[in-house]
């Protein structure tokens, strides 16, 4: 188990649980249910959003809500 | 049903094509309005479905899904949800974008659970293929239950096939429910059904859900009572409902959907990110655009523009001497054709102004913006999302506050509607253009067009201090409530040139109409103000200058100190003095409070009232002269003037659109105070320093 904001770019996982209510219906109704494979694709500077590739497409979110976020790290680049 | 006019609802994901599918059902027939007692933007149009059946098309929000999270997703829900809705529509169009099959279906699987007729567009079918993703669109029309059309939006593909299933649709409701939801809430859903008296599971979920549909007030303790008796907490119902949902979805998607590897459109977005949200590049290219974006509005414009002065000053000429000398003459020309040419020409800097940023939302170039912003921009309390109402408010900071609705955190979406009025709009465009061309000479610097540098550094002031005012915001504005950020970076594309063409007919038109309805009453009121005064002073100027030669100017420039309008501007001349300002330029500063770009209408009548050269209003105030004889617009009071134009708070509608926005009066106000304070003092210390 991992957290996704501490992954790096290249990394694939599997989404296992979101533990902020808010956070977790908005990313559920996007695609982000548990099981569902990503890759992190980008990393804005200075700490900002990380976008991943999940679903077939790309979705960016805040590092302190990817820290929420509880993750299966499968691959590591 | 030949006679009457069916209602459309067209709704699907942000970035899923939508817009171009309406502009293609459409075409010009659109209408842009309100939807009643809040600003969310209402598009609605007409579209010919067959030679006896004509509709009305509702372009809904965006939305992923119809548990809203937004204020315009959340008139999706309400328009969906409502049979009683003004808008609730005959047939539902869900589009939805192939190479994104799974989200993009998970928002029509709720309509179709909603027992509403509905049809499926499936955009960009055709580019999934090239993508490697294989759809069986026969075979998803029968899992789902409800027809789907293969169509391409951009291309204008299987319009007319999608059209032929609207129709078809009309009272066909789908066959059954695509998720059970009873089965996943043993009994619960059946006692909300008869609460509600209702049969429709999936509306009584939402309803269990604190979702606000239609009556819903007064089962509310009902359904609260049910939910605390049954251990139903609405949170981890929802959860557990669209893990269930997608789950249902994951299986169709695999028996309809064939993957091949991800290549082509998603590498190149890849490589084209590698340089638009690099570390370094990322803002290297970002602000680059910015800088293009300036001198093309500004050099680009130039020609068309000078165009337009031609044709009105020779229109004003053959109009002063084809129509009889009087007081109709005078008002049809000086104030009438004067205060048009002064809206008109400002035409072809606005189009290109909606052209740009049209393009750079078409492309999908803005969420990259907002991803590499949204660190910087949350440090001054604002958020990534919030770059699009501050970029749009470069346009009209109307549409842009609007826009902010996007943002889901109250103090974020607060301090971006605060400070986005800072930016410099269109209006202020005719403004800095009409001083810069008096004041700063045509030189190139470095390189490059001197009055472009200048335009240039005025709207990096405007964008600077609304970052400054954003940055106090974020510690006197008090929130306890957090802030997400979850936005998607739709693949690069080649915009839709008749989206973009339509944008900026769009906007045109609004600049035309609605504020040149303004300018031209106010140019009249303008012209009445200065070509009357109280009493016989008029007379008494007359006598006075009788017998002398050569005397009309100084006529002229007698009547209008003495006129209605030479009244108010003398009695605030007093208080604009210091920012070096006369009183003419007192009235129009007054008058630019309906509308910032009516200074230059005003201006341009206010030197025409009794001046029969006719001129552009350009070389007619380059003339201007103070006492001494000195030229009277130096480059100290053309700044002082933009200065002020660039920070008080001068447009009715957008302290109006503030006001229902934040749904206090307090806000607006604080706005109006802030922005005219620094608007003050900007100009009273640059007149200072520099004359």
């Amino acid at each position: 188990m991992k957290i996704l904001a501490d992954l790096s770019i290249g990394a694939k996982g599997e989404m296992l649980d979101i533990s902020d209510n808010l956070l977790e219906q908005k990313l559920l109704e996007m695609g982000c249910t548990p099981g569902e494979q990503f890759e992190v694709v980008r990393k804005a500077p200075f700490g900002g959003p990380i976008a991943i590739l999940i679903s077939s497409y790309v979705l960016s979110i805040r590092k302190e809500d990817a820290m929420n976020i509880v993750v299966k790290l499968l691959e590591n680049e | 049903m030949s006679s009457e006019t069916l209602k459309i609802a067209l709704t699907g994901n942000p970035n899923s094509g939508k817009t171009t599918l309406f502009n293609a059902l459409t075409g010009l027939k659109q209408k842009v309005g309100n939807y009643p007692g809040i600003t969310v933007e209402k598009k609605t149009g007409k579209a010919i479905l067959s030679e006896k059946v004509l509709a009305e098309i509702i372009d809904l929000p965006g939305t992923y899904s119809l548990f809203p999270k937004s204020m315009d997703e959340q008139v999706a829900q309400q328009t969906l949800c409502n049979n009683d809705n003004e808008d609730y529509p005959d047939v539902t169009v869900v589009i939805a974008d192939a190479t994104n099959l799974r989200r993009s279906i998970f928002l029509l699987t709720q309509i179709i659970d909603l027992n509403m007729e509905v049809v499926l567009a499936l955009n960009m079918v055709d580019i999934a293929t090239k993508k490697g993703i294989v759809v069986d669109v026969n075979l998803l029309s029968r899992e789902l239950g409800i027809p789907v059309v293969a169509i391409n939006a951009r291309k204008r593909k299987g319009i007319v096939a999608l059209k032929e299933l609207i129709i078809d649709s009309i009272d066909k409701k789908p066959k059954s429910p695509f998720l059970e939801v009873a089965k996943l809430f043993k009994g619960v859903i059946e006692q909300a059904n008869k609460i509600r008296g209702v049969e429709n599971n999936f509306a009584s979920f939402m309803a269990l859900c604190k979702q606000k549909l239609s009556g819903e007030i007064d089962n509310r303790c009902a359904l609260n009572q049910l939910c605390k008796k049954e251990e139903i907490i609405p949170e981890r119902a929802q959860a557990k409902e669209t893990v269930k949902r997608y789950a249902q979805i994951d299986k169709v998607i695999k028996s309809t959907v064939k993957k091949g590897t991800p290549t082509g459109k998603y590498m190149l977005t890849k490589k084209i990110d590698d340089v638009l949200i690099h570390p370094i590049f990322g803002y290297v290219v970002f602000l680059s655009i910015l800088f293009l974006l300036f001198q093309a509005v500004f050099s680009w414009s130039a020609y068309p523009m000078e165009l337009i002065d031609e044709l009105f000053t020779n229109l004003q000429q053959f109009t002063a001497d084809s129509m009889p000398k009087g007081m109709l003459n005078d008002l049809v020309v000086n104030g009438i054709l004067a205060g048009l040419g002064g809206i008109v020409i400002f035409v072809p800097q606005i189009a290109f102004l909606f052209a740009f940023i049209a393009f750079l939302e078409d492309t999908g170039y803005m969420a990259r913006v907002s991803f590499i912003t949204d660190k910087l921009l949350r440090g001054v309390g604002l958020n990534g999302r919030s770059i699009i109402p501050l970029l749009s408010g470069a346009a009209c900071a109307v549409p842009a506050i609007m826009s902010a609705r996007t943002i889901s955190s109250w103090k974020e979406r607060l301090i971006t509607i605060m400070v986005t009025p800072l930016m410099s709009c269109s209006a202020r465009l005719p403004v800095y253009t009409l001083i810069i061309s008096l004041v700063i000479p045509a030189d190139e610097f470095l390189g490059f067009n001197l009055q472009g540098l200048v335009m240039m550094a005025f709207y990096l002031i405007g964008f600077v201090s609304a970052i400054a005012i954003a940055f106090l915001m974020k510690f006197i504005i008090k929130s306890k409530e957090r802030s997400y950020y979850i936005i998607e970076m739709p693949s690069y594309k080649i915009p839709d040139w008749k989206t973009v063409l339509y944008t900026i007919i769009e906007k045109v038109k609004v600049f035309l109409f609605d504020a040149g309805k303004i300018i031209i009453a106010i140019s009249i009121v303008l012209w009445v103000l200065s070509s009357f005064a109280p009493g016989n002073k008029f007379e008494q100027i007359e006598q006075k200058w009788a017998g002398i030669e050569n005397a009309e100017m100084q006529i002229s420039a007698d009547k209008l100190e003495n006129s209605y309008a030479g009244i108010i501007g003398k009695s605030i001349e007093p208080a604009i003095k210091p920012l070096g300002f006369d009183w003419k330029i007192g009235i129009s500063l007054l008058t630019s409070f309906a509308a910032r770009e009516v200074f230059v209408g005003t201006m341009s009548t206010i030197y025409s009232v009794g001046d029969d050269d006719i001129r552009s209003i350009q070389k007619r105030l380059a003339d201007v002269k103070r006492q001494d004889g000195e030229k009277f617009f130096t480059p100290a009071v053309g700044i002082s003037l933009m200065l002020f134009y660039a920070f008080a708070m001068q447009c009715m509608s957008t302290l109006a659109i503030v006001y229902r926005e934040t749904n206090h009066i307090k806000w607006p106000i604080i706005q109006f105070l802030y922005m005219g304070v620094m608007a003050y003092l900007s100009s009273f210390i640059a007149f200072q320093l520099l004359s």
